[in-house]
This record gives C-alpha cells, structure tokens and sequence, in this order.
C-alpha cells in the first residue's frame, strides 16, 4: 500500500471542472512529480490533499486514513507539508520564526532545535539570515525558506508546488539538489508538482502527466523523459523526421 | 502592516532579542521615567485635560483591541463600535446588582463572548468582505440595543453612577484617570506577551499567508476566534471605562463613527505596532481639539460647514495611508533613527517602496 493513495477524486471551482477523476500512488520514499502545462490542475490537486479544496468525488489515503475534506491544519498535523506556490512566508516575521512556524504543532523542543539546525545546515544561506524578516529576502531565499518551514514539521510526505517558480536557472538546479538530498537524506517521501519537465523528471522516480484535469501519461520519469511526446511537448526537443526538420505537429497520443 | 516594520532599526545581537519584553536595555529607563510622568501627571493637569487623558486612556484600551485583530491577525473590522456599546452596556446593566469589580470583568467577558459570536460567520470572510460583515453586525448589535429597552432603557439612555471599589468612590477625574491608566497598562503589557507567545506568533502568520499557516496546522478557525475574542473583550473594557467617564449612555453614541475612529487610531498611530495604539490615541483625542482652534483662524464660511471634522479626518487618513504608511510610530521610528545616526544621517534612506498599502496584506 503506498503512502498516499488518490483515487478518482474530482474537483470544481464553482461550475468549472478542475479534476475530472485523477488517481495516483506515491509509494514511501519515493519522489513523484506532476507534470503539466498551467490550468492543467496540478495546484488544485494539491490543494484537494492538502484539504484546502474538498472533492466533490473521489477519495485520499494517507498511511491507511482517509482525508479528503478534512480541515488543513488537521491534515498538516498527520504529517503532510506543503510547500504553497509562489512561497507564501510570512514576511513580517523573522526567518527564524518563519522556521519554527513550521514545527507549530510539535512539541518537542529538543529535536524541533536539532531541525532547526539541520535546516540552517542544508541551507547555510538562512542561518545567516535568520533575524531578518522573511519579505526582505530574495525570490530564491524565500523559496529556501518555504522548503525549510516545511521541513521542519517532520513531515512524513512533503508536496512540492512549482519551487522553480520565478528562479534564476541555476538556483532552481540548488534548490533540486537540495530537495533530492533531503529526500534521501531524512527520507521524506515527497509528491512535486512543476511545469520545469526537465528537471523535474530528472529527480523523480515516478512521473504523471496531467492535462486538463486528466491523468494521460504515467511512467518512471526515465522513460517518461524517452516518450517522444513529453519529449515534443513538455521537455521541447524536436526530433528531426525522416527527411531532415520536421515542418508539421505531431499530434499527442493520447488525444 | 509593513509600515512599523519596514522601518526598524535595531542592533540585533543576541538570538533572544525578538523574545525579551524590552529588546534594548535602555528601554527600561525610558518606560521607567515614562510610568513617573503618567503617576505625576495629575498633579500638574488642569482639569480639563486630566479629563481628555482619560479619554486617550480609554482609547489606547480600545485601539489595542482592535490592533488585535487587525492589525496582528490582519483580519479588518468595521465594526468595533459594537464591542464598545456592548461592554458599556454590559457594566451598566450588570452593576445594577453587582460591585464593580465583579462587573468590569464581566463586562470584558460579554464582549469577547459577543465578538465570537460575530467571528463565526466572519470566518469565511476576508478583506472588503470582512468589513461589511463587521458592519452589518455592528448594525445588528446597535439595533439590539437600541430596542431591548426592558435592559438597555432604548433611546432614554442609561444614567451610571461613579466606580466604586469597596468603600472607595472614584469621584474626581484623577482617581479614574488612575484606573484607565492601569488598565491601560495592563492590557499593553498583556498584548506585548501575547505577542511573543506562540498564539500571537500564529496570529502574525495568519495575517501574512492562511495558505501557510494552515498548511504548517495553525487552526485558523480556532486562533481568528480567539483573535476576535480578546479584541472585543479589550473593547468592550474600554467600553465599561468609558461609559463611568461619560455617566451617560445611549445607542447613539456607538455609531459608525466611533468604529471608524478606531480604524483611524490603529491605521495612523501605525499599524502593526503597540506603540501606533498609544500615539493614534492621542492623536484622536487631540484632533477635535486642534480643530477647535482652527475654526477660529479661518474664515467664518469655511469653519461653520458641517462635515468640517470629517472631511479633515479623512484627508489626513488618506494622507498617512499614502505618504507614512507606517503612521505616526514610523515617524518617531524615523526621528530616532535620525539622531541615533547624527550626523551621518543619509538622505534618502527612508525611501518607501513606491507601492501602496495593499488590502490585507498591509
């Protein structure tokens, strides 16, 4: 039985359909990334389990309990992070506070204190930051932040949304770095959702694509990054044709 | 809300100082000689003005309250003239058949109790929204008032008679003058200490992302109620205070007004500051007066137009909001820093960021 189970769940906002019964696994220990374009739903999924969105179909399993509709805090309190898009620190709080935010429901101060180190030392940037309110900090060093909160609530499954948003190329491959070694590290199981396919299915194990609120495509992210058509439309490499550069589309399989 | 930080100028050299009660060592000196300047001040006072610092006392109680909750937890209210009414009410009616001491309490509960009762439906609410809902609360609750005369004497109004704590009668502006003070003091220590504790840590995060805070398992439901239990309870105390300042009370003295005077002391003393309740404070209850004086200077066309205060409250809210966001404690921010700094004070390093007070989000 994999950690997180999602089977069939659909969600709306409103009259509009989000998800139209997505199902996926992300088995313990392991890095699941969701691919796909923006509007496809991979931000809704996340909120639908992190419990911010109830489904109006479909359920989530965590470790056995389902939670679908339950409240967040409740959710966040089994041990499910989430690290929100675009950030969303609290800016006029201190780094250091931002951090021990994320062990708000714990109570043990000893290992929250030991966390807290572990963080500054994966990353070392926050330590020097740490008395500086979290708004004054660059786009990368917020996003440091954002990871490490989520840290530091010990979380068995962490939920990754988009951390390259707006990153300079060569932060988003640290903060990927730094993301793998945290899962192998500490072991975190961790469902990440990107619009970057590249990087993104090169530090997953397991990869989903998912188009207009429908799962289309799933696979090792190996061979996900060999399928000719998350090749053409989401890493965008043009093989050439028989006769030199292609001039027409291809048309996706699985439409 | 980025006003009283984003101007800060500390010397940050110990990891507890966000923690300690007063960061830099020379702040006890100054609240020290402060506390003796508020203990002599009665002695040397005309009375007048020993009256009108009651009032600001009355007004820093209410103005932390709603500093509370707007903003610390950053959820706007409009409606806080309510939780004033309900507190002034509440002692009325209660001292009836109770000493003051018991019903200045219970005043302060009734009103944390009512302003759950508002917070339910107002958890689902958020900006422009909230301040409707607030409103029409507020509304309600004046209504309330203003028809259960069998309680509240409706529209005659409800005579109060002097404090009295045991044998002791608070009969001169002086002795009460000491009461509110003490409140006063009370309910900012309190808040300082609110304020580091893990719930007003939660409620500051609640202010800067819900998305966040719930998802690092802060209960929004349950920290908003508590945040809008303690803010009207403070109001509602302040509201008990004043109706013994006043003597008299009647549903027309709660009207919008009065909530949009609260908003007008948190938003100019500096929101997101203990110290922006104290200087609003004194600010509101100064402003009618300089008013006042004006009227004589200009000329009689101009200084008999109703609407005269208002429209000057508005300009110089709408001014702040613009050019000092941070209010007036930004202001003594920046004065200190410009001593502290004398003379290699650099122009230019109090630039804002030219954006403006956004929503909520302040």
């Amino acid at each position: 039985m994999a950690l997180l189970e999602v089977r069939n769940i659909e969600a709306y906002y409103g009259a509009a359909v989000a998800l139209r019964g997505v199902s996926l696994d992300v088995a313990q220990g392991t890095m699941v990334a969701v691919l796909g374009a923006n509007g496809a739903g991979k931000t809704t999924l996340l909120k639908t389990i992190t419990g911010a969105l109830d489904p109006r179909a479909g359920s989530v399993t965590f470790n056995g309990v389902e939670i679908q509709g339950r409240e967040t805090w409740d959710v966040a309190a089994l041990g499910i992070a989430h690290v929100p898009e675009g950030r969303e620190v609290f800016r006029h709080l201190s780094v250091e506070e931002n951090l021990r935010m994320g062990a708000y429901r714990r109570s043990d101060s000893d290992e929250v204190e030991k966390d807290l180190q572990a963080v500054y030392d994966y990353f070392p940037r926050l330590r020097e930051r740490g008395r500086q309110h979290a708004g004054l900090l660059s786009g990368g060093e917020q996003q440091m932040v954002a990871i490490g909160r989520a840290v530091m609530g010990r979380p068995s499954l962490m939920l990754l949304d988009e951390p390259s948003l707006g990153l300079s190329p060569l932060l988003v491959q640290e903060i990927f770095h730094i993301i793998r070694r945290l899962a192998a590290e500490r072991g975190t199981t961790m469902l990440l959702v990107e619009q970057n396919a590249n990087i993104a299915l090169s530090v997953s194990d397991i990869g989903y694509v998912l188009e207009v609120g429908r799962i289309v495509l799933t696979g090792p992210s190996r061979e996900l990054a060999e399928n000719p058509d998350v090749r053409e439309f989401y890493l965008g490499v043009r093989d050439a044709g028989v006769r030199g550069t292609r001039r027409w589309r291809r048309k996706k399989q699985w439409r | 809300m980025r006003g009283g930080n984003s101007v800060k100028f500390i010397r940050k050299s110990s990891y507890d100082y966000d923690l300690r009660l007063f960061p830099e060592p020379e702040d006890k000196f100054w609240y020290a000689l402060l506390g003796i300047a508020l203990l002599i001040a009665p002695l040397i006072l005309p009375p007048y003005f020993l009256g009108q610092a009651v009032l600001v006392g009355i007004y820093v109680i209410a103005g932390f309250g709603l500093m509370l909750l707007s903003g610390y937890t950053g959820q706007i209210s409009l409606g806080h003239a309510a939780f004033f009414a309900v507190g002034a009410y509440a002692t009325a009616v209660l001292e009836k058949s109770l000493p003051f001491v018991l019903a200045f309490p219970a005043a302060g509960l009734i009103a944390g109790a009512v302003g759950i009762l508002v917070g339910l439906p107002a958890l689902r609410l958020s900006g422009i929204y909230l301040a409707i809902g607030t409103l029409a609360s507020s509304f309600i609750i004046g209504e309330v008032i203003a028809r259960w005369e069998s309680v509240t004497r409706g529209s005659s109004g409800f005579a109060i008679s002097k404090i009295r704590i045991g044998d002791f009668l608070l009969d001169s502006d002086a002795r009460l003058y000491y009461l509110v003070i003490a409140v006063a003091v009370a309910a900012l220590w309190l808040g300082r200490n609110i304020l580091r504790s893990p719930l007003g840590i939660a409620m500051m995060a609640i202010r800067d992302s819900q998305t966040a805070a719930q998802s690092v398992g802060v209960p929004l439901a349950r920290v908003k109620l508590i945040a809008f239990a303690l803010s009207a309870a403070f109001t509602g105390l302040a509201g008990a205070l004043y109706a013994h300042k006043i003597q008299f009370i009647d549903p027309d003295q709660f009207t919008l007004l009065l909530s949009v005077e609260l908003l007008v002391i948190i938003f100019i003393g500096g929101i997101g500051s203990l110290h922006g309740c104290v200087f609003g404070a004194v600010f509101i209850i100064v402003l009618p007066q300089a008013i006042a004086i004006l009227k004589d200077h200009i000329p009689s066309y101009l200084a008999e137009q109703t609407g005269l205060q208002a429209a000057i409250y508005a300009v110089l809210l709408l001014g702040f909001i613009l050019f000092e966001p941070a209010g007036l404690y930004g202001i003594w921010l920046k004065t200190k820093h410009y001593f502290s700094q004398f003379p290699h004070y650099q122009k230019g390093s109090q630039k804002d960021q030219k954006s403006h007070a956004r929503g909520e989000s302040w």
